[in-house]
């Protein structure tokens, strides 16, 4: 499936693009994506945390991703 | 009533303190959080703040209901942030809480704004003069 992820502040910065669209296997869990795209931009494991969002809420390392989700990538967050 | 907004045009305090205000409380409560010319002892000249806007909506409405489950008695809630290119003194957030007695004004508008802080998606770029920097990027 074709996974298309958001990114912003920093991890926007390090992909060098708004919008990263990514290969991967049918119901593939976030911990792998995590996993693929710091292996793929080694800046990202660098940073104090990195999350994952589906549909405007945080996921869990175990849920499972699916084409027709928004998913964005959350790099640390510093509102207020 | 809850009422949150993110916005790139400068916060309406006066607007933001009209609608917290509820005839059956004695108690409104605000937080302004502001732009300071200085971070770990050096020198700001701006900031910039990005927002991943459906997300941070969302989270924030989420904040402002957790805040009124853990205080019953909230009467009205208001949270604006800011996004875009902030100058020093400028005004990036207000967390407003209205209840009939001060002391839940206190707690529930010092756990909206710290829960915002580590919730919320949006993310801060100072600027210094010789460089710049993603606050809280990295350890």
């Amino acid at each position: 499936m074709n996974l298309k992820i958001a990114l912003f502040g920093i991890a926007k910065e390090i992909v060098g693009q708004s919008v990263l669209e990514v290969n991967a296997p049918n119901d593939q869990p976030v911990q792998q994506l995590l996993e693929q795209l710091r292996a793929q931009y080694p800046a990202l494991g660098q940073l104090s945390s990195l999350a994952v969002a589906v549909n405007n809420e945080y996921a869990t390392d175990t849920q499972l991703l699916h084409e027709r989700d928004e998913i964005a990538l959350i790099p640390p967050v510093a509102g207020g | 009533m809850i009422t949150i907004d993110l916005t790139d045009q400068p916060i309406d305090v006066p607007a933001a303190l009209q609608l917290v205000q509820a005839d059956g409380a004695g108690a409104v409560n605000t937080f302004i959080g502001t732009v300071r010319n200085k971070s770990t002892g050096r020198p700001v000249v701006r900031l910039e703040y990005e927002a991943y806007d459906s997300m941070a909506l969302h989270q924030l409405r989420k904040v402002a209901t957790q805040a009124q489950e853990l205080w019953p008695m909230l009467e009205n809630v208001v949270v604006v942030h800011r996004k875009g290119t902030l100058q020093i003194g400028d005004v990036a957030v207000i967390v407003a809480v209205s209840t009939p007695h001060r002391a839940e004004s206190f707690a529930a508008c010092q756990y909206i704004i710290d829960t915002l802080k580590q919730v919320v998606t949006i993310w801060k770029k100072e600027f210094y003069e010789d460089g710049d920097v993603w606050v809280a990027a990295h350890p």
